[in-house]
């Protein structure tokens, strides 16, 4: 297995897609001269020029518009939105073209879209540059939403959403650019489908993102207390594998869901609220949750890192569900 | 009108139109009021719901411009959008079972008045977030100029949406970018009921597209000959040139905004003076008949044509079936979810 980092397999996955399907280009803010806010598409614009790698004004709502149209007009844009702080101004876009058309228009209308966009906290950004509003994006039902934890999904995912019909949307984790990992030995990656990235069969623990590390993290704890959880990575955010989550659930018993989102309506309260509909009489314990604490994300390190879930948070609630807590 | 300006006006249809080809924009003109006056009534008798926007006093700008484009340029349009559908050839037939909810509509009855799509006619929309469909219009453009097909994308918006900072990002994009793409802004004056004068703080509009480089022109809407050379002239230039253009037409809405409209921004003396002085069908008709070109004979062949198409429509649509729930739940994304 090669050793690479989670940018670097974000590039060379990017590199790849614009390698092998003319119809893709880049568009975004500072994605050519400055090599991209995250450096993922460095040296792209010498490779493939101006008129596939395109920096853009700083008009969120309208390039992300723009991409929309141009999808629309058969071409595959690959649109970066530097955060998903900055993805708020693209909303309207979002939601009322890119999720709505295909079905307003009896089906006609096809949109073969991807847009990036780092997401996350835990870099001292403050409370503008820190949120993860793939929650909210995963309320809208006309587009798909996955985000890679693992360098394999980072290399391999971009390629899977380009060749997806529908618009994606790619949520990069700010927090794991510098990650280094193993890449598999694969050439491609489903997108539909969560994974379990550990087996156990005392609890569950049902995180994405960068909140994964800290769940096998908390699970490799709970080892030594001879508890064995499973750690599933959704992996797709909108539609959710909800098989995968079952089948986990039934087995263990219980479940603790991971999400650096805000708690009230959040992805986590979806996916407790499937859990509940879907599997109540499996459970042993109720359904808990560890999320983002209400405020708006404070600057001062420790505060930030308060303010997010951590392996000893992660820790604390799984003890509560198997013993009631300690 | 003077006779002085008259005779103006009818040189320049002399110069711009063929016979022909101006009985054939009055015919539309009067298609269009037919349908919108068969739109109203519809919506009286309760079979159409929801929104409704009519065009009446706009008629013009539509039935002159659109007959311009390729088949293929695409459209991209507002929520006051049936006449652009019928003159992009979607027939009446359709509009109407849309309207109606009725899934032999064009959007399958899932769109209704403000969402008229036809892709076999490039006719994107009916899109009712106002300004929401400018970057759709130059995000097309963009595809045709990297697909070299030699196609504009051409988007109509009201005054209203130049208050939205889409407007301003979209042209600066499109000239940025050199998007092969033609704006065209029905200035009717009032953004439902706010007059320009209460909403813009340069109320000249043309300036602001100049003001981003983009070509720009501006054209009394209800002259159909100074409409035709101007857009003519426009769509042109997009295409060869490959680049926007911003045109203007200013007009009058002789109706409400819409059917819950009643109308309290506006004195019913300036509504009436319109309607009495400036019904554009009434003008043009007037104009033809000076220089000889139509005859009362022929108008009244038109209307009869025109409402027995619009009556058709409507039995076509009344006699259309809901679509089934099932077949609603489908499309939302391509495969499964």
């Amino acid at each position: 297995m090669e050793k690479t980092t989670y940018r670097q397999a974000l590039h060379d996955g990017l590199y790849d897609t614009l390698k092998s399907d003319p119809k893709t280009f880049l568009i975004g803010e500072d994605v050519g001269r400055y090599g991209g806010s995250y450096a993922v598409s460095k040296g792209m614009l010498q490779e493939f020029g101006e008129e596939r790698i395109k920096d853009t004004p700083l008009s969120e709502s309208v390039f992300t518009g723009l991409g929309i149209g141009a999808a629309m007009g058969g071409m595959h844009p690959i649109v970066e939105i530097m955060t998903c702080n900055f993805a708020l101004l693209a909303l309207d876009q979002i939601t009322n073209n890119a999720g709505t058309l295909r079905h307003m228009s009896g089906g006609q209308i096809t949109i073969p879209l991807v847009i990036r966009i780092s997401t996350g906290a835990g870099r001292q950004l403050a409370a503008q540059h820190s949120h993860s509003w793939e929650g909210w994006f995963s309320h809208i039902p006309g587009i798909k939403i996955i985000s890679p934890a693992t360098v394999t999904d980072a290399r391999y995912m971009l390629q899977a959403a380009v060749k997806d019909p529908n618009p994606v949307l790619l949520f990069e984790q700010a927090a794991l650019y510098n990650m280094e990992g193993n890449l598999e030995d694969v050439r491609e990656v489903d997108i539909s489908k969560a994974r379990v990235l550990k087996e156990g069969s005392d609890i569950s623990f049902i995180t994405y993102g960068a909140s994964v590390y800290k769940c096998l993290e908390a699970a490799e704890e709970l080892e030594k207390l001879k508890v064995s959880a499973e750690v599933i990575d959704l992996r797709s955010l909108r539609p959710l594998d909800m098989p995968t989550i079952l089948t986990s659930v039934t087995k263990t018993h219980r479940a603790l869901i991971v999400d650096e989102g805000w708690r009230s309506g959040s992805l986590s309260a979806e996916i407790a609220a499937r859990i509940s509909e879907e599997c109540f009489y499996e459970l042993d314990a109720p359904v808990l949750r560890v999320c983002s604490e209400e405020i708006p994300m404070p600057y001062a390190k420790e505060l930030e890192q308060k303010s997010m879930p951590q392996t000893s948070s992660i820790l604390q609630a799984a003890k509560e569900s198997l013993h009631g807590g300690y | 009108m003077a006779s002085k300006e008259r005779t103006t006006v009818e040189q320049k249809i002399k110069e711009q139109l063929s016979v022909e080809e101006a009985k054939q924009i009055l015919f539309d003109m009067i298609r269009i009021r037919e349908l919108e006056e068969a739109s109203a009534q519809q919506y009286s008798e309760g079979k159409i719901r929801g929104f409704l926007h009519l065009y009446i006093g706009e008629e013009p700008i539509a039935a002159t411009i659109l007959p311009l484009l390729k088949p293929q340029d695409q459209f991209f349009g507002t929520y006051r959008e049936h006449a652009h559908a019928l003159m992009k050839g979607i027939t009446a037939r359709s509009i109407m079972a849309e309207m109606f909810g009725k899934v032999e509509g064009c959007s399958k009855g899932r769109g209704g008045s403000m969402h008229i799509f036809d892709l076999s006619k490039s006719f994107y929309g009916g899109n009712a977030i106002v300004a929401g469909h400018l970057p759709l219009a130059i995000g097309m453009a963009l595809a045709n100029k990297m697909q070299k097909n030699d196609l504009i994308s051409i988007c109509f918006f009201g005054e209203g949406a130049i208050a939205e900072g889409e407007f301003h990002e979209s042209m600066n994009m499109a000239k940025l970018w050199k998007l092969p793409v033609l704006f065209v802004c029905e200035n009717n004056y009032y953004a439902m009921g706010t007059a320009l004068e209460r909403s813009e703080s340069q109320t000249n509009l043309i300036e602001k597209a100049k003001s981003y480089k983009v070509e720009a022109k501006r054209v009394n809407g209800r002259n159909v000959a100074e409409i035709k050379e101007a857009a003519k002239q426009a769509i042109d230039f997009v295409r060869s040139e490959q680049q926007p253009y911003f045109l203007e037409a200013q007009t009058y809405r002789l109706v409400a905004h819409s059917m819950f409209d009643s109308q309290q921004y506006r004195s019913k003396e300036e509504v009436e003076y319109w309607k009495k002085h400036h019904d554009p069908i009434a003008e043009y008709i007037h104009q033809l008949k000076c220089l000889g070109w139509v005859n009362s004979n022929e108008i009244k062949e038109m209307q009869d044509k025109a409402k027995t198409e619009m009556d058709d429509a409507i039995s076509y649509a009344q006699a259309g079936t809901t679509e089934d729930f099932q077949s609603c739940m489908q499309d939302v994304l391509i495969g499964e979810y």
